[in-house]
C-alpha cells in the first residue's frame, strides 16, 4: 500500500522538523494535494494515523486542500480544467495537452505546540 | 519475524541473491526505525511533564511553514542513484507493468542478445520470492532480489542499497523489474533513464485510460502477447490510441516474447541508447 509508505514519509519529515524547532507535539499538517497526484485522500489520512503513532504526530490534524488539475493545450495554447490525464483541449479538440497544475503533492505547513514553561 | 534469520525485523524490505540462501540483507525504507526512536523520547518526556507542575501544560501555538514535496527524500535519492549511473555511464531501465504481463519473460528472451554487445544486470522486485531472480540468475548475468514485504513498489533507497551490493560495470546495462502493480510505482522515481510500461494483450485495451498515471510517467509502452492477438477481443490500434491520449510523448512497441515478433526492433532501440551513451 504507497498511502502507507507516503504516511510514513510524512510523519518522518514533519517529525524532524518539529524537533529541530523544539516542539513538543504537532496539532496540524497542512498538505497540498492535486486530483491528478494519484494520492487517495481518504486513504492517506487513515494510513496517517497508523503511521503517527508514537511520533510528535501522533494527535496532529491532517488538513488536506485538493487542487484541481489544469491543462494546457500545446496545438492552441488555450487553458482548461482537467480530472484526467486524457484531456481534450476544449477549443481545438487536440489531445496534445500538457499538465499545468493538479500534481502538486506537498507539506505546506505545521502547527506545533511548544513546551510550556 | 524474518524467517530466513529469524530476527525480528519487520516490515522494509530484503534483498536476497539466488542460488545463496544464507546471503540477505534487511533495508528499512521509509523511517520505520525512526518513529520507534521517537516513541521512546515521547514517553520520557511525559515523564518529565508528570515530574513537574506546569502552568502551561499545553504550550504555545506556533505555526511553521515547509513548502516541501511529501517525496523529496525518494526524489533526492533518484537524483543520486541517477547522478551514479550517469557518471558511469550505466543505462538504467525501470520495467513496469500489472503482474504477469511480461517483464520478466521479456528480460529472459532479450538479454541473451543484449548481452552480446553490453553487460547486463538485474534488480528484481517482488513482494515475496526470488522465482524471478532464479530466472535471470540462470542466464548467467549479475542479479539482485529485492523483496518489498508488504510494500507495492520499489523506491529510490532501494535501488540505492542494492546497487552496493551489486558490483555494476562502467559502460553497461541496469535492468529493474518492479513490482508488478500498474498504480504505485508510477509515483516512485528510482533515477532510471526510461521508464518501460508493458501492457499485454490479455488486459483490455483500456487500461491506458484506467490507469492513466503509469502510463502518463512512462517514456516507452511494449505491447506484449501479440501472438495471442487472434484469439482475444483486443484492438491493438485502439489500445495504442489510448495511450497515446494520456501521454503524447510515448514510444510505442509491439511484440510476442513468445514468437519472437517485434524484439528486434525492441532490442535495437535498447542498443542504440547504450551506444549513444
Ligand atoms: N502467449 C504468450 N504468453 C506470454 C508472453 N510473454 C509472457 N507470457 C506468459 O505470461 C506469464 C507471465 O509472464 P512473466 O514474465 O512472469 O510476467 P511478469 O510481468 O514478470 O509477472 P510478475 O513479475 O509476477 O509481475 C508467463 O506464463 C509467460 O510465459 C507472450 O508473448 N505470449
Ligand atoms: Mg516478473
Ligand atoms: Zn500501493
Ligand atoms: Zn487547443
Ligand atoms: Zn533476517
Amino acid at each position: 500500500m504507497h498511502e502507507m509508505s507516503i504516511a510514513l514519509s510524512i510523519v518522518e519529515a514533519v517529525d524532524a522538523k518539529a524537533r529541530e524547532e523544539g516542539a513538543a507535539k504537532i496539532t496540524g499538517i497542512d498538505l497540498l494535494v492535486g486530483r491528478l497526484s494519484g494520492i487517495e485522500t481518504e486513504s492517506l489520512k487513515f494510513c496517517f494515523s497508523a503511521a503517527s503513532k508514537g511520533s510528535l504526530a501522533e494527535d496532529a490534524v491532517l488538513a488536506i486542500d485538493e487542487r484541481e488539475g489544469t491543462g494546457e493545450c500545446t496545438a492552441c495554447k488555450s487553458s482548461f480544467p482537467v480530472s484526467f490525464y486524457y484531456a481534450e483541449c476544449p477549443e481545438c479538440g487536440s489531445l496534445a495537452v500538457s499538465i499545468i497544475s493538479g500534481e502538486e503533492f506537498q507539506i505546506k505547513s505545521m502547527t506545533i505546540e511548544e513546551e510550556g514553561e | 519475524m524474518c524467517d530466513t534469520c529469524g530476527c525480528s525485523s519487520e516490515g522494509g524490505a530484503v534483498l536476497r541473491k539466488p542460488g545463496n540462501s544464507e546471503y540477505h540483507v534487511h533495508i528499512t525504507g521509509h523511517g520505520n526505525g525512526h518513529v520507534h526512536d521517537h516513541d521512546h523520547e515521547h514517553s520520557r518526556h511525559h515523564d518529565h511533564d508528570h515530574g513537574h507542575t506546569h502552568h502551561h501544560p499545553e504550550g504555545h501555538s506556533r505555526k511553521i511553514a515547509m513548502e516541501q514535496d511529501v517525496l523529496l527524500k525518494n526524489n533526492l535519492l533518484a537524483e543520486r542513484n541517477r547522478g551514479y549511473f550517469e557518471a558511469r555511464n550505466i543505462v538504467a531501465l525501470n520495467f513496469l507493468s500489472s503482474p504477469g504481463s511480461g517483464k520478466t519473460s521479456l528480460l529472459e528472451k532479450t538479454i541473451p542478445v543484449l548481452r552480446q554487445h553490453v553487460p547486463v544486470a538485474v534488480i528484481e522486485g517482488d513482494q515475496q520470492t526470488t522465482n524471478d531472480a532464479d530466472r535471470i540468475h540462470a542466464l548467467g548475468v549479475p542479479v539482485i532480489q529485492v523483496n518489498t514485504g508488504s510494500g507495492c513498489h520499489l523506491d529510490a533507497f532501494m535501488i540505492n542499497r542494492s546497487l552496493r551490493e551489486l558490483d555494476l560495470q562502467d559502460n553497461s546495462l541496469l535492468c529493474i523489474e518492479n513490482v508488478g502493480n500498474l498504480v504505485c510505482p508510477a509515483m516512485f522515481d528510482l533515477g532510471e533513464a526510461l521508464k518501460v510500461v508493458i501492457i499485454s494483450t490479455t488486459e483490455g485495451d483500456d487500461k491506458p485510460l484506467k490507469y492513466p498515471a503509469m502510463f502518463h510517467e512512462a517514456d516507452i509502452c511494449i505491447l506484449n502477447k501479440t501472438d495471442l492477438l487472434p484469439y482475444v477481443d483486443f484492438d491493438a490500434a485502439r489500445c495504442r490510441e489510448n495511450a497515446m491520449r494520456v501521454n503524447h510523448h510515448l514510444e510505442w512497441f509491439e511484440v510476442s516474447v513468445k514468437s519472437g515478433e517485434g524484439l528486434d526492433a525492441w532490442t535495437e532501440r535498447i542498443m542504440k541508447m547504450v551506444k549513444r551513451n
